[in-house]
């Protein structure tokens, strides 16, 4: 079949970085083509050319043989081609349905609103989500954002749908679901490109295989050719995938005593009901549970960011909710949010700044009151060795940097003033699995220091790999333990959608 | 009594209004424009200059749209194309104004033209209370209501006005949904500020049918205030321009009735309640979500990320 699309050696560079070196690649309809790279590889840049809000330095972009060149997204919309972005391109201030309106290609600009809520209306039941059309959008949750960019790209009628980290947010039962549709559009003859870092949906959904390495296209492979061990060699060289060991000696010594937690949020409901758990020094604690049911809420109390309504949070005898420990003890403790861009990050400061943001009152990095800009950059050195950040020039923003990379440079804060209690939230999303890897260690060697942490994520296997222990959560609530050594994904991913399980007498 | 202070109010409070809206327009789209005063001054003299010369008023308002527009169109390229500063940008537009009618204005000092004539809506002019107020006025107020109407249908019932809205609160988002996000805001930046050259020229061909050099006498920058207080909506913009209207209309009574208080201090009020009612309904605001259009003064750049 004559390729649908064909790129041929795109170049393309930023003030400092050469973004993409040398690429060349190639979609036939009806296929679902996956770029796979390491955190900065240039995938998001190659797609931001393809669809023409970045112009390329050189090289040719060839649809249905013809050469185009596009100098805007306008452009690329007419020859077919949409896009969802891995930064989403949402307005946080206007409601979902103004959301969806702006991006349908057909419609007119005098229209009728009955009209266009239905038919989106119906592509929201088909997807069975539970989306309020006029709720502004900033109430909304990642992954009902995510939805919403989907919804967008899904309305329009596309030759091409490209989707950047699509699946970063959603959970595994979601992403089937998206799958699904994938499928669907594939039958129909649009092409797809993909782009994951999780290995399991690139060898479910993937016909071809495109690795980016360091800005250059260095392998191209079909369906069958590959495998997963494979593929990570291809990309990061499988030597480099850093070892680590699971601290099986545990402490008795209690670092959090949570009694009896309870949060409303601003409808009046409970967030968070009776939730107690004692946090044990140097324990990985995993939180399980389908997004959305309270994991978000605890993670807010613990680092401050909320109010209990009800309930204590004890550490050393004091109760952390009122005392005036909670003052040290928020600044001591350390959060790997959800939502990167807005809170995680200033995203016009530099890395090195953002670097020292929690410790910029330690004195090593202090000079009198001046701030000792040296020792600022050997700390920023350090942290970008070590964890293989990609980063533009020295000084460069933030919010330049690739998404895992921000996501990166968070994590190497949060660690660095050797926490007793890290609450991470999804700390791998986005991360290449290199880079996954190392993050696991860096907790796994916190815990054998000490440190304790509660791990929500949504990856079964990360959590069964690292907890100690794994707690379930199901509509705010607690409702029980499992052993990470003896339970599998099946029996845990019963008890997320609410069945209680062992300690369920029967009567509940 | 109510009657005529009603029918003040709202006389004194046009020409504010079209200079909210016309601010309201341009901010809506992303871009803070401080050259309103200047802008209000241009087409005061544009207006007077054509209706002096043609006898139209028609082609008078028209004149002040069209030089409004294309001295709004210099604030326009700078901001949009050349991605300058808004702030330098837009106070430089209002020195030029101020500068540019007082060196052409100097020959049509003296002169007087018939002005804007009230026009009675047959039945709702006889309204008790507001009836002489809303329906005894003269076209260019009658413009002024269809304006607020129309300027909040097309931000919320158009494909044009959402687009607009996005472009004020996240271009990038408008750009990858295919909109052409430096025309539109050109021409918002643009016809926005035609509409506030038609509230310099209410001043000259209604207020008082003459020339005066510096006659918007501080109403454009009242009118940059009043676009935060009225939440960048156009039916609050009216509420907020006669909120101003009302204060004006009351100290002129003052006057007329030979108060002992100065004329400065009681010309000063309307000045000084306006901002006073800023603060406070800013003050509000804080608590709840901003309705401050999220990129408002930021240039938008395609190739950088946000
Ligand atoms: N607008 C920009 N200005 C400056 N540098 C940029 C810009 N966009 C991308 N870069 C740089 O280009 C490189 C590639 O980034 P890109 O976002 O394409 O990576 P990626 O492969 O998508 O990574 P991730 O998996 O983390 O999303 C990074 O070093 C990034 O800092
Ligand atoms: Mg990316």
């Amino acid at each position: 079949m004559p390729d649908f699309l064909k790129i041929e050696h795109i170049r393309k560079t930023f003030p400092g970085v050469i973004a993409l070196d040398d690429v060349s690649f190639s979609v036939a309809p009806g296929e679902i083509h996956t770029l796979l790279g390491e955190n900065g590889a240039g995938k998001s840049t190659l797609m931001n050319v393809l669809t023409g809000l970045y112009h390329p330095d050189s090289g040719e972009i060839r649809i249905d043989g013809r050469r185009l060149s596009f100098t805007s997204p306008r452009d690329s919309l007419a020859c077919g081609i949409g896009m969802v972005h891995q930064h989403f391109m949402l307005v946080p201030a206007h409601s979902v349905f103004e959301n969806i309106l702006l991006a349908l290609d057909n419609l007119p600009n005098l229209f009728s609103r009955k009209k266009y809520r239905a038919r989106i209306k119906q592509l929201i039941d088909e997807f069975q989500l539970d989306l309020d059309l006029d709720s502004p959008v900033w109430k909304l949750s990642i992954g009902a954002q995510q939805w919403i960019e989907l919804i967008k790209l899904l309305l329009r009628d596309c030759r091409l749908l490209i989707l950047d980290e699509p699946t970063a947010v959603l959970t595994p039962q979601e992403a089937e679901r998206l799958f699904k549709v994938l499928r669907q559009l594939k039958k129909q003859g649009k092409s797809i490109i993909f782009i994951s870092h999780k290995m399991r949906e690139v060898m479910e959904i993937s016909d071809q295989v495109t690795i980016l390495k360091k800005g250059r296209s260095i392998a191209s492979l079909t369906r069958g050719e590959y495998d997963e061990r494979k593929l990570a060699a291809l990309m990061i060289g499988a030597d480099k995938i850093p070892e680590w060991q699971k601290n099986l000696q545990l402490s008795t010594q209690i670092s959090l005593d949570i009694q009896q937690l309870s949060v409303r949020n601003d409808r009046g409901l409970s967030d968070l009901e009776d939730f107690s758990l004692q946090l044990i020094k140097g324990e990985i604690l995993g939180i399980a549970g389908v997004a959305g049911n309270g994991q978000k809420a605890l993670a807010e109390v613990l680092t401050g960011l909320r109010k209990a309504s009800h309930g204590r949070i004890m550490a050393n005898g004091e109760d952390l909710n009122n005392s005036s420990a909670r003052h040290s003890y928020i600044a001591g403790i350390a959060h790997i949010p959800e939502d990167r861009k807005t809170i995680g990050i200033a995203p016009d400061m530099s890395i090195d700044d953002n670097l020292i943001m929690k410790s910029f009152k330690n004195s090593a990095f202090a000079r009198g009151i001046f701030q000792d800009k040296k020792s600022i950059r050997r700390n920023a050195q350090e942290k970008i060795a070590q964890f293989a950040i990609k980063s533009g020039p020295e000084g460069t923003p933030v919010r330049y940097l690739s998404g895992g990379n921000i996501q990166k440079v968070i994590i190497a804060r949060e660690l660095s003033e050797k926490p007793a209690v890290l609450v991470a939230l999804y700390p791998t999303r986005g991360l290449d699995i290199g880079s996954a890897e190392y993050v696991h260690k860096v907790i796994a060697d916190g815990a054998a220091q000490g440190m304790s942490t509660i791990l929500i994520a949504e990856d079964l296997d990360e959590l069964l790999k690292l907890s100690d222990r794994i707690a379930v959560m199901f509509r705010g609530r607690l409702i029980g333990f499992v052993d990470p050594q003896n339970s599998s994904r099946e029996e845990i991913g019963l008890m997320m959608s609410g069945e209680t399980g062992e300690n369920d007498g029967g009567e509940a | 009594m109510l009657e005529i202070l009603l029918d003040a109010t709202v006389r004194a409070g046009t020409p504010i209004l079209f200079a909210t809206l016309g601010a309201i327009i341009n901010e809506r789209a992303g871009i803070i424009n401080l050259g309103i005063e200047g802008l209000m001054l241009i087409g005061a003299l544009a207006g007077f200059a054509a209706t002096h010369s043609s006898g139209s008023l028609l082609v008078g308002v028209s004149a002040a749209f069209v030089a409004a527009f294309a001295a709004g169109s210099i604030h326009a390229f700078i901001t949009v194309q050349l991605r300058g500063n808004q702030i330098v940008s837009g106070l430089a537009l209002t020195m030029f104004g101020i500068g540019i009618t007082a060196l052409f204005g100097k020959q049509l000092v003296g002169l007087t033209i018939d002005g804007f004539e009230r026009v009675a809506v047959p039945g709702l002019s006889q309204l008790p209370v507001v009836g002489k107020a809303i329906f005894n006025q003269n076209l260019l107020i009658y413009l002024s209501f269809f304006l607020v109407a129309a300027i909040w249908l097309f931000f919320y019932r158009t494909r044009w006005g959402l687009a607009v809205r996005t472009l004020g609160e996240n271009p990038a988002a408008a750009d990858t949904c295919g909109v052409p996000v430096n025309l539109y805001r050109f021409l918002a930046v643009t016809s926005g500020s035609g509409l506030v050259g038609i509230g310099g020229a209410y001043l000259s061909l209604a207020s008082t049918p003459m020339w005066i050099e510096n006659m918007s006498a501080g109403r454009g920058w009242i009118a940059v205030a009043l676009v935060i207080f009225a939440g960048w909506s156009s039916p609050k913009a009216l509420l907020g321009a006669y909120l101003f209207g009302g204060i004006t209309a009351m100290q002129l009574r003052f006057q007329a009735l030979g108060t002992t208080v100065s004329a400065h201090i009681l010309q000063m009020l309307p000045y000084f309640f306006t901002i006073i009612v800023l603060v406070i309904s800013t003050l509000r605001l804080q608590k709840g979500a901003s309705q401050q259009p999220e990129s408002l003064g930021l240039p938008y750049d395609r190739e950088d990320r946000k």
